[in-house]
């Protein structure tokens, strides 16, 4: 079984078994033979190897000869500037937003891994810039129905039990690919308004009891200290639920962009509910009807009705890789790889079809699973060269599947603009070029 | 001694505190301070639907005019057909069209929401600069834009409170799923 260079199908994700000498690739027995039994064991093995690839790589690179880089630099670690592609960027295919102040960027989904996204990459939606806020000079005021209204510091906040949790946070403008797919599109301008972190706090019912919310009590106003004040009206069932008053996100403290020093996360709900920059709570008897709630994030509907109040992200998917604008590198092994989430709980299968929803298949779900957090799948494939449609399809704990496309638009369309969680479907091409479809 | 006691209670039931919430007669952490009624005041700028929270003063249309022209116009246009920024009028009666245009006076359910958000957000470079009574005027010319109140209007808090938006029924509150209806058990239909 020694062989001189890799089969083709392997080459690209059996790269780390390899030893490489000048001129030549050399894969060991052992090595082989566990790389050919996982792939087996994938039922993905079928197409013959391919020809031969020589490499000619130098047995002694450039950055062996020397010493590297110094220690801390620099002292806050940066992604590697090979790297520099995988940043946020705004929509393509939209016309340019008039300001840069009130906007979005997205999420380069089809560069990332695993389930937590690196805070610099998390999205943004901002409606007036990303306030500089000192945090010593921070306070958050809750008031309205309650027993005892109280002004909070950071350092009264942070002394509160914390508790940890991981969750999405999804837009509910996200995916607002209603009608014709525009075939330009990546993942990142179809999904790229969806971000997962580990999020550290103090759970909002706790402070809530601090102050002591009267009977009467029935939504909560959360409001912003941002230039936009943004307001949101929140079921106070909610609140008292799962709600997390956040001050740290994947292990450090905010991200000026997500709400430095102070934000309101509300798991599953649509990401607008989720006050940014926090620094005021009331308690009410009815929603408060802000211009975030009217104007929008309220869905029109074919019955000329305006839906308001359409908290929950429902169950959904995507495929990241292959994604809209990769390309298959040649036949044979691809692990189809993806992401699910739902706002009801946990995502409890996740099938994949190739052959644009005629048959689906099961994927695999890496664990952790967990309730309103992203879920990777992931799904081994053997591409044989002809074209191929791509697409997934998640049921969550309620058993809520994900609709298609057109069971979705048969109840509501485009004029609806927000929660669109229809399947998502990539086109492979016979060239291996992969586009939205 | 206190103090232990209280985290004896949270460590033993960690739900407790949490479930308690609504109820809870007293404070468990002694964490925060009271809040003055005087800082409350300064804060709570939210206006209600109900006119809840609308403050004290007045504005003409014509007042309005007069502040539209120079702090929004070159922003939302002359006439808030928009360009650069949101049209804030006409559309009228194009909500549910496929192309529809929707504005303060086409689109929103409630004239406190355009008081409240011009009072907290608006003009954009200077937010929270306007008077309360400007807020009245300029508010009162962008609801004149789209013929919601006479050219004569004054508005305060009890005229804006009973200005009734054109599409206001329309709103409904109703967070029902729409598709893919929950089947405990189910195999997946949606083909
Ligand atoms: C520098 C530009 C600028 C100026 C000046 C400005 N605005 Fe705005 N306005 C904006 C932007 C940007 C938005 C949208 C913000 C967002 O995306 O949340 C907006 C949104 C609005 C909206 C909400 C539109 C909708 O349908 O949701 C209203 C109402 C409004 N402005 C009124 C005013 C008034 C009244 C003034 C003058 C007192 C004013 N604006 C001055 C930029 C401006």
């Amino acid at each position: 079984m020694e062989q001189d260079v890799l089969p083709v199908g392997l080459e690209r994700d059996a790269r780390h078994l390899v030893t490489l000498e000048p001129g030549k690739a050399v894969l060991t027995r052992r090595n082989l033979v566990s790389a050919a039994a996982s792939l087996a064991a994938s039922g993905a093995l079928g197409a013959a190897p391919g020809k031969a690839a020589a490499e000619t790589i130098p047995s002694r690179p450039e950055w062996q000869q020397r010493p590297g880089a110094e220690l801390m630099s620099p002292p806050y670690g940066a992604p590697s500037a090979r790297e520099s592609q995988v940043i946020r960027r705004a929509r393509h295919g939209s016309p340019p937003p008039p300001t840069n102040y009130a906007g979005i960027s997205l999420t380069p989904h089809q560069n990332l891994y695993g389930i937590v996204t690196p805070g610099g990459l998390h999205y943004e939606r901002h409606h007036s810039g990303v306030p500089d806020i000192d945090p010593d000079q921070h306070r958050l005021l809750v008031h309205g129905l309650v027993e005892r209204p109280l002004i909070f510091t950071m350092d009264d906040l942070t002394r509160f039990p914390s508790v940890s949790r991981l969750h999405f946070l999804e837009c509910s403008g996200n995916t607002p690919t209603w009608g014709v797919p525009k075939p330009g599109l990546t993942v990142q301008d179809t999904h790229g308004l969806l971000s997962c972190s580990e999020w550290t706090g103090v759970p909002l019912a706790t402070v809530l009891a601090e102050a002591g919310v009267r009977p009467e009590g029935k939504w909560l106003l959360a409001e912003g200290g941002d230039a936009a004040a943004l307001t949101r009206s929140i079921p106070i069932e909610k609140a008292f639920d799962d709600a997390l008053l956040v001050y740290a996100q994947n292990g450090e403290r905010l991200r000026p962009e997500q709400g430095y020093p102070l934000r309101l996360l509300l798991p599953g709900f649509e990401g607008n509910t989720s006050i940014k920059w926090l620094r005021r709570l009331k308690i009410g008897t009815a929603p408060f009807q802000t211009r975030w709630e009217t104007s929008k994030y309220s869905l029109v509907l074919p019955d000329q009705t305006i839906r308001q109040f359409d908290f929950v992200m429902d169950a959904k998917s995507v495929i990241t890789s292959p994604s809209g604008g990769q390309s298959l590198k040649g036949t044979g092994f691809h692990e189809i790889s993806g992401l699910a989430w739902s706002g009801r709980g946990k995502i409890t299968r996740v099938e994949v079809s190739t052959d644009g929803g005629t048959s689906w298949h099961d994927a695999a779900l890496q664990e952790p699973v967990l309730s309103k957090c992203l879920t990777r799948f992931r799904f081994p494939w053997q591409w044989e060269g002809a074209p191929a449609r791509l697409a997934s399809r998640s049921t969550d704990a309620s058993g809520y599947v994900q609709p298609s496309r057109a069971a979705l638009e048969s109840i509501r369309d485009g004029r609806s603009y927000y929660h669109n969680n229809a399947i998502q479907t990539w086109a492979v091409a016979a060239n291996g070029s992969v586009v939205n479809a | 001694m206190r103090k232990a006691a209280v985290l004896a209670l949270a460590l033993a039931a960690p739900g407790l505190v949490a479930a308690s919430g609504s109820l809870q007669a007293q404070s468990l952490y002694h964490l925060g301070r009271a809040a003055t009624s005087a800082e409350i005041a300064a804060w709570d700028i939210d206006i209600s639907p109900d006119g809840a929270g609308l403050p004290p003063g007045h504005g003409s249309v014509a007042e309005g005019k007069a502040i539209y022209a120079l702090k929004c116009a070159a922003c939302h246009g002359d006439h808030g057909q928009g360009k650069p920024m949101d049209a804030l009028a006409g559309g009228l009666g194009t909500v549910f069209d496929a192309k529809s245009v929707r504005t303060v006076g086409s689109f929103w359910p409630y004239a406190t929401t355009l008081y409240d958000y011009i009072r907290r957000a608006m003009p954009f470079p200077e937010p929270q600069s306007l008077s309360d009574s400007e807020v009245y005027a300029v508010s009162a010319y962008v609801l004149n834009l789209s013929g919601i109140v006479p050219d004569t209007a004054v508005l305060d808090a009890a005229s804006l409170a009973k200005i009734v938006m054109p599409n206001r029924d329309r709103f409904v509150h109703d967070a029902k799923i729409d598709i893919g209806q929950p089947q405990p058990g189910a195999v997946p239909a949606v083909r």
